[in-house]
């Protein structure tokens, strides 16, 4: 069973491949697959992901966390301020402070006293943007390159590192050979995709990154192979079963939203301390609300949550790197169509066929007829997948069953 | 025995006003303390700032600023309030607003009608407008089952894409060269004149207006009662052939509707005109925090839009004498985070008393039989 959904997954990942390949040597636009796209889609990857993994552990626990987006708020100000002070790596922990901050409040608020969860959310997002706008109004105003919306700029930045032997990294001083670099200026039909992707991945990489990612089999082994996550996702699945096992529900809540904020914190603190070196307002630029976009789209697993912020930072990235490339992907995006409208026939699936041929229309016409995608519109690309996702999609989604619902412990159900 | 009922439900009516008022105000009370620690902790003079916002507040000028900055808050914390009661959170009223203001703007240069009449067209368009666009979460609800809080989370960001694209593409007036660019100036038939003048504009009137109609449509109506029915209890109005689906739309869009109109004190009353840098966001998301301070009762929203407007009003003044003037801001949000702390405690308690009343009286009837 597992080996020939294994199997299904290879052939699809070389299957997408060949066709981006194709796509590639077709329109000759090398920087679909450059490892300076992937490289940048990575970097842009990192903050939605983490914050798509908050939203992951609040809701496994049985608590929707809207306030993502003000507990990366506060970990971009309070990572920035660390950093200014002590350093990248104290930025980073500071980073989590401050999201765990804003994840105490939501517990409190939620667990302790209640009150709506949508709610308390909303509220620490309007109380995360003004109150660290105060906080820098009291800290970074009068200070060299500060002001009320920006901190001044970071000395130090974190180390960055090439993996040695495939992407040139050194080791003890030697200076090894770059050879992914080689393979993908060969520009070989898939090698040499492969080549820039794997580049892209290990080139320049960021020990924060790495971090990041290592964040998601973290948070997959302990919500499903340890019995803290059992016990945690049994509150957001069934609170009052949990209970009557002597789970304590809302301890393991308070933990699952503290795990949220640090996560959503780390988040905020990979935009001021990974990605630029100083804090501005406005930095998340609703981030934490395209992480819970793609913990939906990725139906609230942790390797679908990887997939859907890899998708929305490579749409990112490609649109910072090569803008002009943007059309070359409605043509791979009527390729992949043409494919699933193909297997929809076979299956014969019928609103598949309908979703699959009107998406292969759509690109194909938009690739025959726009020139340049303007850039506001491509801005609203992953809300409006979430949105077309959840629309058709939204019958196989299975989100935690009981979060959202509010728990008091020892009340008659 | 009919009089001593009425008599009675007055009374008790009267004491969960009261239990209302009371929780209200000692939120806010406990609010402004916590405030006031920030304030210490962060090393500035609480009494100061609170001294300072009353004394700079409380003049006719800042009045007037105060009616001027609660206008719009009125309109948004309606529109959210008609979604909260029936159970709906609409947090897209951010992005329904900022598109009825681009459509209504745009729309008003394409007539030429008397004024009145130009005024009111303008803002049944900014009414449609926001109708239409709250119509898609709407839709995705009734058809997709997709839950209108995420949806509409989406649809602002969606909107605020549109709208730059919109207006960037077709809609702005680049005729006058300016930096600060906008739509085509409306005509002179399609301004709302001003209470007071370059003070007050009389969007002011029409925000009480629709407060008053909000009252009667939601809490004096067959169909408010339907709506909020099917707020309290989903299942027992479906039981009694409320139509679920037609109500969550009808619901949606009239938020929409109302929504529409909270730029309409800038784009008909100051600005005459759409423009990104004229237009003042987040609106929708205060809306959101005068509803919960107001608990979606008009007098409660009008109070709490005149709350905010005052702190508003004073923040200006505040960054002049050396308090950071998000103070203000950061104090709103404490206040709405406090009160809805305490409302549902409140609530409860108050919830839990009646139950044990009632439970009372049950044994001294039965003590007396």
């Amino acid at each position: 069973m597992t080996q020939s959904k294994n199997f299904r997954l290879f052939v699809s990942l070389i299957a997408a491949l060949a066709i981006i390949s194709t796509v590639r040597l077709w329109t000759s636009q090398d920087a679909l697959t450059s490892s300076d796209t992937i490289g940048t889609a990575l970097r842009l990857t990192v903050p939605i992901l983490l914050a798509g993994m908050a939203g992951l552990w609040a809701e496994r626990c049985g608590v929707l966390n809207i306030g993502i987006e003000g507990m990366m708020i506060f970990g971009t100000w309070f990572g920035a301020w660390g950093a200014w002070q002590f350093g990248p790596w104290a930025g980073l922990l500071f980073a989590i402070l401050g999201g765990v901050f804003g994840g105490l409040v939501h517990a409190v608020a939620t667990v302790r006293f209640n009150i709506d969860q949508v709610i308390s959310g909303v509220v620490i997002n309007l109380f995360a943007f003004f109150g660290v706008r105060y906080l820098s109004e009291l800290v970074y105003v009068g200070k060299q390159g500060g002001g009320i919306s920006q901190s001044p700029p970071q000395k130090w930045a974190l180390p960055r590192f090439n993996l040695p032997i495939l992407s040139g990294g050194e080791i003890a001083g030697w200076k090894s050979p770059d050879f992914l670099g080689w393979l993908e200026l060969q520009r070989w039909f898939i090698l040499g995709d492969l080549g820039g992707i794997s580049r892209g991945l290990t080139h320049n990489l960021s020990w924060a990154t790495v971090i990041a990612v290592l964040v998601v089999p973290a948070s997959a082994w302990v919500l499903w192979r340890t019995r803290f996550g059992l016990r945690l996702r049994s509150s957001g699945e069934s609170p009052v079963a949990a209970e009557s096992l002597g789970v304590k529900v809302n301890h393991l809540r308070y933990y699952g939203l503290l795990i949220s904020g640090g996560l959503a914190g780390l988040a905020g603190g990979t935009l001021s301390i990974v990605a630029s070196s100083y804090y501005r307002q406005g930095q998340t630029a609703g981030r934490g609300f395209i992480g819970l976009a793609t913990m939906i789209f990725g139906n609230w697993r942790p390797s679908g949550i990887l997939i859907g912020a890899m998708l929305f930072g490579y749409a990112e990235g490609i649109k910072l790197v090569a803008s002009d490339s943007i059309t070359a992907l409605f043509l791979f995006i009527a390729a992949i169509s043409g494919v699933f409208f193909v297997v929809a026939v076979i299956r014969r699936k019928r609103v598949q066929i309908a979703v699959a041929l009107s998406a292969f229309l759509l690109s194909a016409i938009a690739y025959r007829t726009v020139d340049t995608v303007p850039e506001s519109l491509t801005q609203a690309l992953p809300y409006l997948v979430t949105l077309i996702v959840l629309a058709t999609a939204n019958q196989r989604l299975r989100p935690p069953a009981m979060a959202g619902v509010p728990f008091r412990p020892g009340e008659p159900h | 025995m009919n009089q001593q009922l009425t008599t009675q439900r007055n009374f008790d009516s009267m004491r969960k006003s009261l239990n209302t008022l009371g929780s209200s105000v000692s939120a806010i009370i406990l609010a402004l303390s916590i405030c006031a620690v920030l304030l210490l902790v962060t090393g500035k003079d609480p009494f100061a700032a609170y001294s300072k916002i009353l004394e700079t507040g409380l003049t006719g000028e800042k009045l007037l600023e105060m009616l001027k900055r609660a206008t719009p808050l009125i309109f948004s914390a309606i529109a959210v309030a008609i979604g909260f009661k029936m159970n709906l959170f609409n947090i897209g009223v951010e992005g329904q607003y900022l598109f009825a203001a681009l459509v209504a703007a745009e729309m008003a240069t394409h007539v030429s009608l008397p004024r009145p009449l130009h005024i009111l067209f303008i803002l049944v368009v900014a009414m449609v407008a926001g109708a239409a666009w709250a119509s898609i979460a709407a839709f995705l609800k009734i058809a997709r089952g997709v839950n209108e809080v995420i949806s509409t989370i989406m649809l602002n960001y969606i909107a605020l894409s549109f709208i730059q694209w919109l207006f960037e593409s077709f809609f702005r007036d680049d005729s006058d060269g300016g930096l600060n660019v906008k739509t085509t100036k409306i005509a002179p038939s399609g301004r709302m004149p001003d209470l007071v003048h370059d003070r007050l504009n009389g969007m002011f009137i029409v925000a009480l207006v629709v407060a008053f109609l909000y009252w009667i449509v939601v809490f004096r109506s067959r169909f408010g009662f339907r709506l909020r029915a099917s707020g309290l209890n989903p299942i027992a109005a479906r039981t009694a052939g409320i139509p679920a689906n037609r109500m969550v739309l009808i619901a949606l869009m009239l938020s929409g509707a109302v929504a529409g109109l909270i730029a309409m004190p800038a784009v008909i009353g100051d600005v005459y005109g759409y423009g990104p840098s004229a237009i003042a966001t987040q609106f929708g998301f205060a809306g959101i925090s005068v509803a919960l301070l107001g608990r979606n009762h008009p007098i409660g929203i009008v109070g709490a839009a005149l709350l905010f407007g005052f702190l508003d009003s004073t923040s200006a003044v505040l960054q002049l004498s050396g308090i950071p003037s998000s103070i203000v801001k950061v104090i709103q949000a404490i206040i709405v985070l406090v009160v809805v702390i305490v409302n549902e405690a409140s609530s409860r308690r108050y919830n839990r008393r009646t139950a044990e009343r009632a439970a009372a009286d049950l044994k001294s009837q039965e003590v007396q039989s």
